[in-house]
């Protein structure tokens, strides 16, 4: 047994050992840290496979992005543990046999048409696009060559899917809050000069001088100001 | 002993098995069984790789790029559903999503 075939098995078992506490575990946290070791894995067989930019590719984007945007969900929603486990063996038998079931057909499917297995890769006949060009150009480039010379037209629909993904997260999940504070452009330009000043008439209203209450041991200074009643 | 291409299908037919159960057994996680949703996802890329390289035809790998795109897609707006109705209903069951039935 050579060491590729050690790490295949290293990592397979690994994979479908994390993969089936992601779907057992009782804490969703786990769950999700679960499936990380889980594409870490599935990485690596990537990198067996000789899918390098796939491997990396996996690691960015799964790890890097989708699995935190799981754990955020998951910290954000604050959802207890108990009620979540309620009905886990009710579901049980159904979800066994079916899996029975599922694991059973392509059991057959793999046995019936998979017995003898290519072992090593087979070449496809010249002329097609894509074969055989790994080996000439490196995985990378090649993928590149046919992603934006055959692909290009599917390349430019999955970056309208990933920016409806955008725009729909953002529009699903935006929530307008009323007692912010928030500046309204299009009012700020219809504005005329007479929205600002304001110009009030009013009525011309005397006031009454007041005299300052003198104190008592201070004597009156003169006639005019003695009118004043003193307390 | 080599690994040949039905070591790799029968992998990717395990993981595909489990995530269909783990589908069935979480009903009250809406999160757990989008992870579920994501490994059965992991699981296809799986077999096209595999088929990609020892048929020696890039193709595969290109469509395991598409996957993947759709997928990141896909898990954020459904996080996004998620987010929404727990704000709504403050509960994730699918069980208790039963208002459309009429």
């Amino acid at each position: 047994m050579d060491i590729r075939s050690a790490l295949f098995y290293i990592f397979a078992s690994v994979l479908l050992i994390s993969a089936f506490r992601v779907i057992t575990v009782r804490n969703t946290v786990h769950a999700s840290l679960f499936l990380v070791l889980a594409f870490f894995q599935a990485s690596g067989l990537f990198m067996l496979l000789d899918a390098e930019f796939l491997s990396i590719t996996l690691v960015l984007v799964y790890v890097g992005a989708v699995m935190v945007l799981f754990l955020f969900v998951v910290m954000m929603l604050d959802v207890s543990v108990d009620t979540i486990r309620i009905g886990f063996w009710k579901h049980f038998p159904l979800a066994a046999s079916l899996g029975a079931v599922v694991s059973l057909e392509l059991a057959g499917v793999l046995m019936a048409g998979f017995r003898v297995g290519v072992v090593r890769p087979m070449s496809l006949p010249e002329g097609l696009p894509g074969a055989q060009s790994a080996e000439i150009m490196g995985n990378t480039k090649s993928l590149g060559v046919l992603l934006y010379s055959n692909y290009l037209y599917p390349v430019e629909i999955a970056a309208v899917i990933l920016l409806v993904a955008i725009v729909a997260a953002i529009a699903l999940t935006l929530r307008a809050r009323k007692d912010s504070k928030y500046q309204d452009p299009g009012e700020q330009i219809r504005v005329k000069s007479k929205d600002r000043l304001q110009i009030v008439k009013m009525a011309a209203v005397i006031q009454q001088p007041s005299l300052p209450t003198e104190p008592e041991h201070q004597p009156a200074v003169g006639g005019a100001g003695a009118e004043k009643p003193k307390s | 002993m080599n690994v040949t291409l039905a070591h790799y299908l029968t992998i990717g037919s395990m993981l595909f098995a489990l995530s269909i159960v783990g589908i069935f057994l979480n009903r009250k996680n809406l999160i757990v069984i989008l992870m579920a949703i994501e490994l059965e996802l992991l699981s296809v890329n799986m077999n096209f790789v595999a088929f990609s390289h020892y048929l020696g035809d890039m193709q595969g790998q290109l469509f395991v790029f598409f996957i993947l795109t759709v997928a990141a897609a896909e898990s954020a707006i459904g996080l996004a559903i998620l987010v929404l109705l727990f704000r709504n209903r403050s509960s994730i069951s699918i069980d208790k999503l039963n208002s459309l039935k009429g």
